[in-house]
């Protein structure tokens, strides 16, 4: 899997400034009607077969966000999103119920395989034994077309479905957390996902049982014109283990496209969720035409004692990026993690970071970000470390450092703060520092060209958060990076 | 080897070198010795092609190792004339090629080509290990030749067999590269660089500078070890005498004003030592 991932990266490496990834392909749409109304949101919960909890839960979403607006808050320079310009639903024309592999389009086979993510790489790591498996739910625009391994998964009492699914399999479980930790009201681009979310993952870890593999969900946005509203819920039974892995590309497209997701995770006494995201979704090009419209909720809730939470992303994507992966450490003893390298070059945006939000005695948490800026591009931090008063002995560490290259970016770092216990111990520290012609000069007279010197460095700076990231993602990510910044120097 | 004449440059429009000429055959070791200011970084800084030392005239060729012409970009060969009046082609086969045009290579192709600069101030690259930092660098020389990259494991086992050259142990090749080392530390990571990258060439600035004296002495049987061979050469940059104890020189200049005042044998470095450059230079 490993050297398919590699060639892919190669590959890609060898096209300068174009985006490898830019091609679409030709699947039957089943569009809902353009543009958004109530008529819409009953479209897309009818496709889906929902009960009516479900749609009326969407409606009153629906109602909800009309009445509010777009936030206007973040270091963002977006253009006005007319959303009555845009599909809100589209998926490939239904076929049979899908008993394995070879019932799936072969057309969507076909875009895996270029991504050089191929579904049947499962197969294969299904073939070697004793090594690690990587389950993929694979969201296909906006309908999960194939669900694998979920028989070994099924085993060990793992509940892992596209929500449609989980919707109509699993409701009480479903109910019980949807919108719990993200409610419905949290923002405006949240609000939005509620009432017209198009498909997504659910997944439910039991008491006491480790994961027997890492899930992983490719997703991609497809079709022209099409949001992508993609709805995640995860949750940790106590004592329970599960590591999430969320990689993303799209194709190149001129329209902007809109991305508002919500990702929820619920982690239960002494239960560990780690979620990992790569996001390399079409950026724009050079002059910020086009590109993806990344605006994200995800947010965790660290419920049970010694419960624990850990983000890592690397986002190199986007035309602008606007998410703030959070933990709300209500537990006792819980633990919040965030890692974040965030790359920006030529007229790319991004304003992320992280809510750590101590409510738990003891509850501890550490932020590591690292933002890369290059080009004309715009790269915040943007995070909030807050202890309740009754929160005793809370612990925090954060580091944000900054990269640039070139004397046309520009880093920020937003860093807010409010302590309301004396017993808590925050750290914060900060850096700024531009690659340096030394630093250049001397990779390059050892022996590496520009770009795999600039590379190398950037490689370096984020290697605190690039190692966090579970194997199956770590090469792909470090190649990432450099490619993210091809002509960004000289 | 290397052939420079009538070198002249300037550094943020400011005029250095001034019509330098100095020739180095293989075999050879070179020291070049001057007053601060002379112009002597700028020489090695020059040689190895950092942006912003504008060369304003003069030619640098250089008999470099085999390289595939076209797998370096901007390379021209001063035997390409002579082979086309032949009618005879260079073709893709690796080509032991005649003396290249060190000025028209980018720094990398120089390093590709041979070229080794020992850094006064060696650099630090956070979170790269040195072990990362140069197989990365070999394996894209070997590449820039047509030669196939090195394995992990072949790697390693040169690496160690280098660092051990130096008395220097593996973890501390598991570091960043140079972070958190001392000055002596830094120069002699310098040297187990040059031993691993086995240049043909190897332009050592003030390598002595922020030695002890063991230290010195480790640094320089290194020298002798890795590039006292009839194909290589080094040309030595320093303030002192001392390095020249342990790494015998052929031939020692003098650089003054941006040119090669004076040559010698290795009694000009004891000359300089006992009665200082502006005697010598005056004289």
């Amino acid at each position: 899997m490993t050297e398919v991932k590699d060639a892919a990266a190669r590959d890609a490496a060898k096209k300068l400034e174009t985006y490898e990834w830019g091609f679409s392909s030709d699947i039957e749409q089943d569009f809902a009607p353009k543009g958004l109304s109530e008529e819409t949101v009953r479209f897309i919960s009818a496709k889906k077969n929902e009960p009516q909890w479900m749609l009326d839960w969407r409606l009153k979403a629906f109602a909800l966000w009309q009445t509010m607006e777009s936030p206007d808050w973040a270091k963002l320079d977006i253009a006005p999103i007319d959303y009555q310009d845009a599909y809100y639903y589209a998926a490939p024309k239904p076929r049979k119920e899908l008993a394995s592999l070879d019932e799936v389009d072969p057309e969507i086979l076909r875009v895996y395989e270029k991504l050089g993510i191929p579904i049947a790489e499962q197969e294969v790591l299904a073939g070697v034994a004793g090594s690690r498996k990587v389950a993929v739910d694979a969201v296909f625009d906006s309908v999960s077309v194939a669900t694998t391994f979920r028989k070994e998964l099924e085993e060990a009492g793992v509940i892992f479905r596209s929500i449609s699914e989980a919707v109509r399999e699993f409701p009480d479980l479903v109910r019980k957390y949807l919108g719990k930790v993200v409610p419905m009201h949290d923002n405006y681009f949240a609000t939005l996902n509620c009432a017209v979310f198009s498909d997504g993952t659910f997944v439910y870890i039991p008491e006491g049982v480790r994961c027997p593999m890492e899930l992983s969900t490719y997703f991609r946005i497809n079709a022209e014109n099409t949001g992508q509203f993609e709805r995640t819920l995860i949750v940790a039974d106590k004592g329970s283990y599960v590591s999430y892995l969320e990689g993303c590309t799209a194709p190149m497209r001129d329209e902007n496209q809109l991305h508002a997701a919500v990702v929820e995770l619920v982690a239960l006494d002494d239960a560990e969720i780690k979620y990992s995201t790569v996001q390399n979704w079409y950026p724009g090009d050079a002059d910020g035409k086009g590109g993806i419209y990344n605006f994200v909720t995800k947010r965790a809730l660290c419920q049970g004692r010694n419960s624990k939470v850990s983000w890592t992303q690397v986002e190199t994507g986007s035309a602008i990026t606007w998410k703030y992966p959070s933990c709300v450490l209500s537990g006792e003893n819980s633990v919040g993690e965030f890692y974040s390298v965030a790359v920006t070059n030529n007229r790319q945006q991004a304003d992320t970071g992280t809510k750590m939000i101590h409510l738990g005695k003891g509850s501890r948490s550490t932020i590591v970000s690292k933002g890369i800026s290059a080009g004309r591009s715009n790269n915040t931090y943007r995070g909030l470390v807050r202890v309740a008063a009754n929160a005793e002995g809370v612990r925090n560490f954060t580091q944000c450092d900054s990269l640039l290259l070139g004397s046309e970016c520009g880093a920020h770092t937003v860093p807010y703060i409010e302590v309301k216990n004396p017993s808590a111990t925050i750290e914060h520290e900060a850096t700024t520092s531009k690659i340096s012609d030394d630093q250049l000069f001397y990779a390059m007279q050892r022996g590496l060209g520009q770009e795999e010197a600039v590379a190398l460095i950037v490689n370096g700076f984020a290697k605190e958060v690039l190692q966090q990231l579970p194997m199956e993602f770590a090469v792909e990510a470090q190649k990432l990076l450099g490619i993210s910044l091809e002509g960004s120097v000289g | 080897m290397l052939q420079i004449t009538n070198l002249s440059n300037t550094v943020a429009d400011k005029p250095i070198l001034k019509g330098l000429s100095l020739t180095i055959q293989p075999g050879e070791i070179h020291a070049i010795m001057g007053p601060n200011g002379a112009g002597k970084s700028t020489l090695a800084y020059t040689l190895g092609g950092r942006p912003g030392y504008e060369v304003t005239g003069g030619t640098v060729t250089f008999q470099s190792n085999s390289v595939r012409p076209e797998l370096v970009e901007g390379l021209s060969f001063s035997g390409d004339k002579r082979e086309e009046k032949d009618g005879a082609s260079t073709g893709s086969a690796r080509t032991d090629v005649g003396a290249i045009d060190l000025l028209a290579l980018d720094p990398h192709e120089r390093a590709a080509a041979g070229l080794f600069l020992g850094f006064q101030y060696p650099v630090e690259i956070p979170g790269v290990s040195n072990l990362q930092f140069l197989r990365e660098s070999l394996n894209s020389q070997r590449k820039a030749r047509g030669e196939a990259p090195l394995s992990g494991g072949e790697f390693i086992k040169l690496a160690k067999e280098k660092a051990a050259l130096l008395g220097m142990d593996m973890d501390m090749l598991k570091r960043p590269v140079n972070v958190g080392f001392s000055g002596g530390e830094k120069k002699r990571n310098e040297m187990v660089q040059m031993g691993i990258l086995d240049p043909k060439l190897a332009i050592l600035d003030e390598t002595d500078s922020g030695l002890d004296i063991d230290a010195l002495r480790i640094v320089g049987a290194g020298i002798n070890a890795i590039m006292r061979k009839p194909d290589k050469a080094v040309l030595l940059i320093t303030h002192y005498q001392r390095l020249l104890d342990y790494v015998k020189p052929d031939f020692v200049h003098v650089l003054a004003g941006g040119r090669i005042v004076k040559s010698g044998g290795p009694e000009l470095a004891l000359e300089l030592e006992r009665e200082g450059y502006a005697e010598v230079v005056a004289a």
